[in-house]
């Protein structure tokens, strides 16, 4: 039986007139990562904020270890918690171990943990120069070792790759990976999507505030029914005679199929006997987040229309 | 560690590494030296000023320089926070407002205060050797004691500026304006009453009015405790009252508390 650690209840968040977040429900179990995607401004950072207890909500209910995150009880899960902010710049005039140092004292986290976890990060040689002498992808690696301080049971991570170049990106993942292991829950906040995929149980998409989709990938997937693209190559012309392939043509050596006809389409292919290759992709996370957020605008169209 | 504690070390280390509190506690000793030895020489002469002369144009000089000094090192200590993206980082640790408050109050103000006591306490011990200590150390404990008053009052009213405005160009703009109007503005006006309208504002009056300000507050004390002959303007009346040395001491006392309660109310109620 595992543990709820996050739980949101029809949450709804508004700042004066703008409704920042509507109806939001998440139930967030130990050891589970989900990923939060959305365009800025569709409600990922005032989610984030409701569930770190910055902010307040206006109706429903957050519970975040099974407390109110802005209860007083909840102080001590605090320390339980990693937070990685969009866009930190730190202490520009102390080095990256002395900012370390600090939030270490912050959250009562073992001094031997500093050293570490910059080594993890990668920032071992530039420890003890100041952070304004640091790249943008250095400091979001300080931002990670950061959020990693204590024994974080609950990760929210704002944006963690931007900045990071592809082998450090690596590390960052087999680092999620490694957490999710030890029963951590992590909420990685993007939009960012290539290289996610393999690394969260779960999407959740944000649109204008409202929840758009939700689920593991695979069942948005199916439940999006978006077409498998099939490149060829070598039949070229053939491809147009045929009368039931010609339905699914969207160039001449391209061909979008429904996944339920992916294996019959193949094996039709497979019959040409000039074919030289084949290219099989199944729909990404960036189609299905283009295709839920497509969806969602037309509705929200529509709804104005009215 | 104790969150308090943490956040004021952090503050504190920050005061040293940025020289700041090298550079306040060089001018505090280099004013006070100064002026113990060579205050007089404005007037023509080249002897050594009076014990009370020294502590008089002391007075007059630091309450221009304390406050402009605490503003300037406190200005941006929320807003610049916020502005990096720290402050909400801050809050999503296990410190409450109040902790973070009260830490960077306890760092910044032991800045000022460690400064204060050793720029003008150098001065201090030399007149001392040279004169006696019986005479200079009182005179100057006193005055040590409410440069430390008027610093971490000014220390409060950056807080307040600081956790007002969401920009740290209008923060440094808004300490100016406070300067200006507690150092010039304030006194103007009290003279203005005071000349323009004929036994509009009574000496007990007047005295009241300079309690709600903490730089003329330090004036007063100071200068009550001289020789009156030294003391002219708009204070040499108000010296004469009747108010104990204590009594304004806890005065000033509440000019610090308040500002920081003030600070507290605004940082609970703000948005980030």
């Amino acid at each position: 039986m595992s543990e709820t650690i996050v739980l949101l209840e029809q949450v709804n968040k508004h700042y004066q007139k703008i409704k920042a977040l509507q109806n939001i429900d998440l139930r967030l179990e130990a050891g589970e990562v989900l990923g939060l995607f959305g365009h800025n401004g569709a409600g990922k950072t005032t989610m984030m904020k409701l569930i770190l207890g910055i902010i307040k909500v206006s109706a429903g209910n957050v519970s975040v270890f099974g407390l109110d995150p802005l209860d007083k009880q909840a102080w001590a899960s605090r320390k339980k918690i990693g937070y990685l902010p969009e866009n930190v710049s730190f202490y520009d005039q102390l080095s990256g171990t002395e900012v370390l140092t600090y939030f270490a004292r912050l959250k009562s986290a073992p001094k031997n943990q500093i050293v570490e976890l910059l080594e993890k990060v990668g920032l071992a040689d530039a420890k003890d120069r100041a952070v304004k002498t640091y790249s943008k992808g250095m400091r979001q690696r300080l931002g990670l070792a950061q959020a990693f301080l204590g024994d974080p049971k609950l990760l929210l991570l704002d944006e963690p790759t931007v900045g990071l170049d592809p082998s450090a990106t690596q590390e960052f993942y087999s680092s999620v990976d490694q957490l999710k292991s030890s029963g951590a829950s992590i909420i990685l906040c993007s939009h960012v999507l290539p290289g996610v995929e393999q690394h969260i149980d779960r999407a959740m998409i944000l649109s204008a505030g409202k929840s758009a989709a939700i689920g593991t990938l695979s069942a948005l997937r199916d439940a999006a029914r978006l077409p498998v693209s099939i490149k060829t190559q070598g039949i070229n012309g053939a491809l147009k005679n045929n009368e039931q392939l010609a339905g699914f043509m969207v160039a001449h050596n391209h061909l979008l199929v429904p996944e339920s006809q992916k294996v019959q389409i193949i094996r039709q292919l497979m019959e040409f006997e000039n074919i030289s290759d084949i290219q099989v992709e199944a729909a990404s996370l960036e189609h299905i987040y283009q295709h839920y957020l497509a969806d969602n605008k037309s509705s929200i169209e529509q709804g104005s229309k009215l | 560690m104790n969150p308090i504690l943490a956040v004021a070390l952090k503050e504190f280390q920050d005061g040293l590494r940025n020289r700041w509190f090298i550079s306040i506690t060089l001018i505090f000793s280099v004013l006070s030296i100064g002026l113990s030895y060579y205050g007089s020489a404005a007037s023509g002469q080249i002897t050594a000023p009076s014990l009370s002369t020294t502590i008089a144009s002391l007075s007059s000089l630091s309450v221009f320089i304390i406050p402009l000094i605490a503003l300037l090192l406190c200005y941006d200590s929320f807003v610049g926070e916020q502005e990096s993206g720290t402050l909400l980082l801050l809050l999503t640790y296990p410190i409450s407002h109040g902790q973070l408050l009260l830490g960077k109050f306890l760092g910044m103000g032991s800045i000022i205060t460690l400064a204060t006591v050793l720029g003008f306490g150098s001065a201090a011990l030399l007149l001392g050797f040279n004169s006696s200590f019986a005479a200079v150390l009182p005179a100057f404990s006193l005055f040590i004691l409410t440069s430390i008053l008027l610093g971490l009052t000014f220390v409060g009213f950056a807080f307040v500026i600081s956790l007002s405005v969401s920009e740290k160009s209008k923060a440094a703009g808004l300490s100016l304006i406070v300067w200006l109007f507690f150092i010039l503005v304030f006194d103007l006006v009290l003279l203005a009453l005071l000349i323009g309208i004929e036994n509009g504002v009574s000496q007990q009056g007047l005295v009241q009015l300079m309690m709600f300000n903490p730089a003329d507050l330090f004036r007063l004390i100071n200068l009550a405790a001289l020789d009156t002959g030294d003391v002219n303007g708009v204070l040499a009346v108000a010296v004469n009252s009747s108010h104990s040395a204590v009594s304004l001491l806890l005065v000033m006392l509440a000019w610090v508390i308040a500002p920081l309660l003030a600070a507290m109310t605004i940082f609970s109620r703000k948005t980030i």
